[in-house]
């Protein structure tokens, strides 16, 4: 077993799909919060397959996409700093900020680097004492304790010259953000399957509990996404609202306790600053006292004021308020070789998926 | 950002693994998944393995939705 093709058997999808056809006797709308199952969902067409009634939300689970401009800014003028070198994520590079961008900085002559994984941040550190070098830490949890081990690591290793700018977002708390929201109405979500391998069931309760909905968290290959619809359907037409695993091959209801307290050595939880949907209590992180003079955000740096496009819906995208198909930027002025907002940038972006199957 | 592929563990040295990912061999952390064996599938995630996978558990899915897209 290969745990990829399997998920991907024709005969099987369409079983599912009849199914779902049967279960589902009233109109809902479910939110995906992730990306990359908006990608899935495009990309074999899953939208097509379900009844009309069933309606299929994208939501902000993206984290280049979430990344506000204030940030990226920073990064920005951090990068025009001499003795300062930049190491990020590859589709940090494009996202516009306010008037520039890493891409353009480092045509420039910016030193900035695409990183695939952050002990390779530790090793450039170590390769260039010279310089300060800031690590753009962006991501959800699945991402967070990886960032976490480097952070250990470098202080482990005494390693003065490796910073972090810190814009990690924590999932759970965004969703309460949109629950509450009077401007989209979702009755279930399509949990991301990689974000719980970490989190466990436990930090989604409050969506069932407090909240009245139901969530499955979901795997990513073609009958993951059916089976998990088809799971929310069932507890919608039961009128049940539960926490349920689709993809138990990975997710366990305790999440990876291992990578956990590698985040919490590490990081408290903070305030987030979310493009789209600002300031949400406790869904950011700010180091723990011990690790401060890690954060970038202690260098005294001057950035330029932030702004955003005036037509940039990317910021609605994201909450599921608008589709891209709403917004007059897209596909005219707004394309992958011309990303106006961060939505067109990272191939997990709502605008881009569109864009590329719609 | 979120991506993850399995791969089969093919050796371990200390803290790391050589797994094999459609052939192609990298090398990738421990950190956060340590008990693991060789021929065992772990789940990537920006070079780190993040956890395992459960192949009992896979098979146990595959045959639920066998019998769901049978049962019509």
């Amino acid at each position: 077993m290969k745990f990829v093709d399997e998920f991907r058997n024709k005969e099987i999808a369409e079983g599912l799909i009849q199914r779902i056809q049967k279960t589902s006797t009233r109109p809902i709308q479910l939110m995906e919060v992730c990306g990359t199952h908006t990608v899935s969902i495009f990309r074999y067409g899953i939208k097509s397959l379900l009844p009309e009634q069933i309606g299929l939300l994208s939501g902000p689970g993206c984290p280049v996409c979430v990344t506000p401009n204030n940030d990226i800014d920073l990064a920005i003028a951090l990068s025009r700093q001499k003795d300062v070198m930049i190491v990020t994520f590859g589709d940090m590079m494009r996202v516009p900020g306010s008037t520039s961008s890493l891409l353009k900085e480092k045509a420039g002559g910016g030193d900035i680097r695409i990183i695939y994984s952050s002990l390779e941040a530790l090793k450039i550190a170590k390769e260039n004492f010279g310089k300060k070098v800031v690590f753009l830490a962006i991501g959800f949890e699945t991402t967070s304790p990886t960032i976490a081990v480097a952070i250990l690591r470098a202080k482990e290793e005494k390693l003065h010259n490796l910073f972090f700018l810190n814009s990690q977002k924590r999932v759970p708390p965004a969703l309460i953000a949109l629950l509450q929201s009077k401007q989209v109405k979702i009755d279930g979500f399509i949990l991301p399957g990689h974000v719980s391998t970490i989190l466990g069931t436990k930090p989604y309760q409050f969506i069932s509990k407090e909240f009245g909905r139901p969530a499955v968290i979901t795997g990513f290959e073609p009958l993951d996404i059916l089976q998990g619809i088809w799971m929310l359907i069932k507890q919608i037409e039961e009128n049940r609202a539960a926490i349920e695993i689709q993809y138990r091959r990975i997710v366990h209801e305790e999440g990876n306790p291992t990578a956990l307290s590698k985040i919490y050595e590490v990081f408290e939880e903070d305030e987030g600053n979310w493009r789209g949907l600002g300031l949400i209590a406790n869904s950011g992180y700010r180091f723990k006292e011990s690790y401060r003079q890690m954060d970038v955000r202690n260098f005294d740096v001057e950035v330029e004021r932030s702004r955003e496009h005036p037509e940039c819906l990317c910021g609605e995208v994201l909450q599921g308020i608008k589709s891209p198909l709403e917004c007059r930027l897209f596909k005219k002025v707004c394309h992958p070789e011309n990303p106006i907002g961060p939505c067109m940038v990272s191939i997990e972006g709502t605008c881009h998926t569109y864009f590329k199957y719609q | 950002m979120c991506l993850g592929i399995p791969g089969k563990v093919i050796e371990i040295e200390k803290n790391v693994a050589t797994v094999d990912v459609g052939g192609v061999l990298r090398d990738i952390s421990l950190d956060l998944c340590q008990d693991v064996s060789v021929g065992e599938y772990v789940l990537i995630h920006t070079g780190f393995a993040i956890q395992k996978v459960d192949e009992e558990e896979a098979k146990e899915t595959l045959d639920l939705l066998r019998q769901l897209a049978e049962a019509i």
